[in-house]
């Protein structure tokens, strides 16, 4: 039985040995000199993990009584949370090193957060779900503030931190509320409970529990920290918090609605269709003055975030399946974002204000093309991938009979695609004046030119990623 | 009245008196030590209700370390509790009216409070039985065998822990002293000590 158990959290169970061994050697020899072999040590290990769970898993297993759940959902989950945690450590190596943030601890965190994460995904109970959840946020609100001797990065790393406590307090008051009525913390038991009908103090529960996830997918109104933390953290830190954590936390969200409250769709739908309006707008109207590409990022992803709420609203296993194609699709985008953020500089240090992209096009004509590339795709311009993520959800939510939140989304976008093209604007027709340049390592290179490439030529056959959405919506609310 | 009675009555008496103490007693100090007197009257009452393991486990945790703790804390603080008293007299009527509105919040929340059917009985499912088996034996296999999986992902949670406070604070100094224990022991006794025979009156 127990054997069972451990082959079946086995890609977590080698994550977390290697994870420790690793703290253990860098600690015992190198210290930091260390570091870049361990960063590249830890992408490696969780790309052949991603790959294993993809290539391996099959079916739909639990293990430990119902705590953990394997199934196709979590498989697809993990493996975009693996995949993206992985590049972002490769893209992040030479910035961390050249800002003198080259720490051994880094990668290891972040493995760490992947941890929580994948443990998230695989949630069969409230109680895994909460230890997944506080260990992805430990590591995270560490990470962000990592640059300790930067003022910014102390109070990203303090505020991320008291309202992400806040927020897990709100979590657990709902799910003690839920325990409290239905006597059993496991979804399943959850799920066969609530078919006999829903008191009060049960739907006070799950709008707590939705309460303390919207803080961790940034959904507005819980949004209020999303901007001031993307800011303050040191780039790559804001490169992995707009990729995996999004992912697992809209993944937690999706296996909690289905897989615990899946008889009472009318009752949540109402709060995240809500949820989702709230935020595309807010991520649209807010982010038309930034100055800062940090914080306007940000925004974007409170934006995109609530479209892909929109796809959770619907309330149908389509829902779902637009909701993983959605979350992939944006993964893919925020990292070739990034990796350009990244590689922004002047006079030797990064800069990220969005007026010194001026005439970038003249300096680096590939680059400015591929960024333009990414931001009509981040807009949601036809024939980018981008407008496919949207078109779906949208689709999603008119075949639910949600077509007033359909017409909202596409305003919002509309609103939305003013700073994205803002970006392109000032790379091409922008002022004449000294502005930043872009060093890229070749990692960047090939993640911002490999993302490009792929917003454009994955229209045709998406690489896979329908079928596998689909088995992995019809796992969680077939 | 039985033994077991008169015992429970004894000490949920001190219990609640001691409670009282804590609170009422001016020195901060004294109020740490009915704290403690607290706990080991708790601790006996655990005892009778059957659960030895928690009345250990509050009597070497609680009584061993935190009371101790605590009692550091108070001793090393500079607090003027009489000012601080004084200004409590000030904000008394209105912490008093929250409490009231709480209570009967509490009250009424839990008076409409209605469970599933079967709700108890799911409670106490996974628990082991209780007349069969003692209970640190029953908590070690809720702990370790049935939430094995949640023990070890709570294990990682303190590792982070561990790691993101030496990362946030910990601080490499070049310029201190450190003790070298193979460094000290190495040392030649023969070169390191010089054997002076000291003349009375006379000094070196």
């Amino acid at each position: 039985m127990l054997s069972q158990d451990i082959a079946t959290v086995l890609p977590e169970l080698v994550l977390a040995i290697y994870t420790m061994l690793a703290l253990l050697l860098a600690v015992y020899t190198g210290k930091d000199g260390l570091t870049q072999l361990v960063t590249w040590a830890t992408a490696a290990v969780m790309v052949a993990v991603a790959l294993w769970v993809a290539m391996a898993g099959s079916g739909s297993q639990t293990a430990f009584g119902g705590l953990y759940v394997d199934d196709a959902f979590a498989r697809f989950a993990k493996v975009a949370i693996l995949l993206s945690g992985a590049l972002v450590l490769l893209i992040s190596e030479g910035f961390m090193a050249k800002r003198g943030l080259a720490r051994f601890e880094y990668p290891l965190l972040i493995a760490l957060a992947t941890i929580g994460m994948m443990a998230m995904v695989s949630a069969g109970d409230l109680m895994s779900l909460y230890m997944g959840l506080e260990l992805q946020s430990l590591a995270l609100y560490v990470v962000a503030a990592l640059d300790r001797d930067s003022k910014t990065s102390t109070e990203a790393g303090l505020k991320y931190f008291v309202l992400g406590a806040l927020s897990s307090g709100l979590l657990l008051y709902g799910a003690s509320l839920v325990y409290g009525y239905a006597g059993t913390t496991s979804f399943a038991g959850i799920l066969s409970t609530v078919q006999h009908g829903v008191p009060v103090g049960m739907l006070f529960g799950l709008v707590f529990m939705l309460a303390g996830l919207a803080f961790k997918i940034s959904a507005a109104p819980f949004h209020m920290w999303t901007p001031d933390v993307y800011e303050g953290a040191p780039t790559p830190i804001t490169a992995f918090f707009a990729t995996a954590p999004k992912v697992a936390a809209m993944a937690l969200i999706a296996r909690l609605v289905h897989g615990a409250f899946g008889g009472i769709t009318p009752q949540w739908a109402q709060v995240l269709a809500a949820l989702s309006v709230v935020s595309m707008f807010v991520g649209a109207l807010a982010a038309i003055g930034q100055k800062d590409i940090k914080r306007l990022m940000a925004y974007s992803s409170i934006a995109h975030m609530g479209f892909a709420l929109m796809g959770l609203a619907s309330g149908t296993a389509f829902g779902v399946q637009a909701m993983l194609v959605y979350m992939a699709i944006y993964v893919t985008m925020n990292l070739g974002t990034f990796a350009f953020i990244l590689s922004l500089e002047m006079d030797g240090k990064p800069v990220t204000d969005i007026a010194l992209l001026n005439q970038f096009s003249k300096r680096e004509p590939l680059k400015a093309l591929a960024v333009l590339v990414l931001m009509f795709s981040l807009a949601g311009v036809p024939p980018m991938l981008g407008f496919f993520g949207k078109f779906y959800v949208l689709k999603a939510a008119v075949d639910a009979g949600m077509g007033w939140l359909a017409i909202a989304g596409v305003i919002a976008s509309v609103i939305g695609a003013f700073y994205y093209l803002r970006i392109v604007y000032f790379m091409y027709f922008g002022a004449e004046q000294a502005g930043a340049e872009s060093k890229m390592a070749p990692v960047q290179w090939l993640a911002l030119m490999g993302v490009a490439g792929i917003m454009l030529a994955a229209v045709v056959n998406f690489f896979g990623l329908e079928p596998a959405a689909i088995a992995a919506a019809a796992s969680l609310a077939g | 009245m039985t033994v077991a009675d008169l015992a429970f009555y004894a000490f949920s008496t001190v219990t609640v008196a001691a409670a009282l103490m804590v609170t009422l007693s001016r020195n901060p100090v004294h109020s740490v030590l009915w704290l403690i007197l607290t706990f080991l009257s708790a601790a006996g009452l655990f005892v009778l209700l059957g659960a030895e393991f928690v009345a250990m486990l509050l009597i070497i945790v609680y009584v061993g370390a935190v009371a101790v703790l605590f009692l550091f804390v108070v001793m090393m603080l500079d607090v003027d509790f009489a000012a601080l008293k004084s200004e409590m007299a000030k904000y008394m009527p209105i912490g008093l009216l929250v409490a009231v509105i709480l209570l009967i919040q509490l009250a009424f929340g839990l008076g409409a409070w209605v469970t599933a059917d079967g709700a108890m009985g799911l409670h106490q499912a996974p628990t082991p039985d209780a007349t069969q088996i003692d209970n640190t034996r029953a908590l070690g296999l809720l702990l370790y065998d049935k939430y094995l999986y949640l023990f070890q992902l709570s294990g990682l949670i303190l590792l982070v822990a561990m790691i993101g406070a030496i990362v946030l604070t910990l601080r490499h100094r070049r310029d201190i002293k450190r003790q070298n224990v193979l460094h000290q022991m190495w040392r030649d006794p023969a070169k390191a000590l010089e054997m002076v025979d000291v003349k009375p009156g006379q000094g070196l």
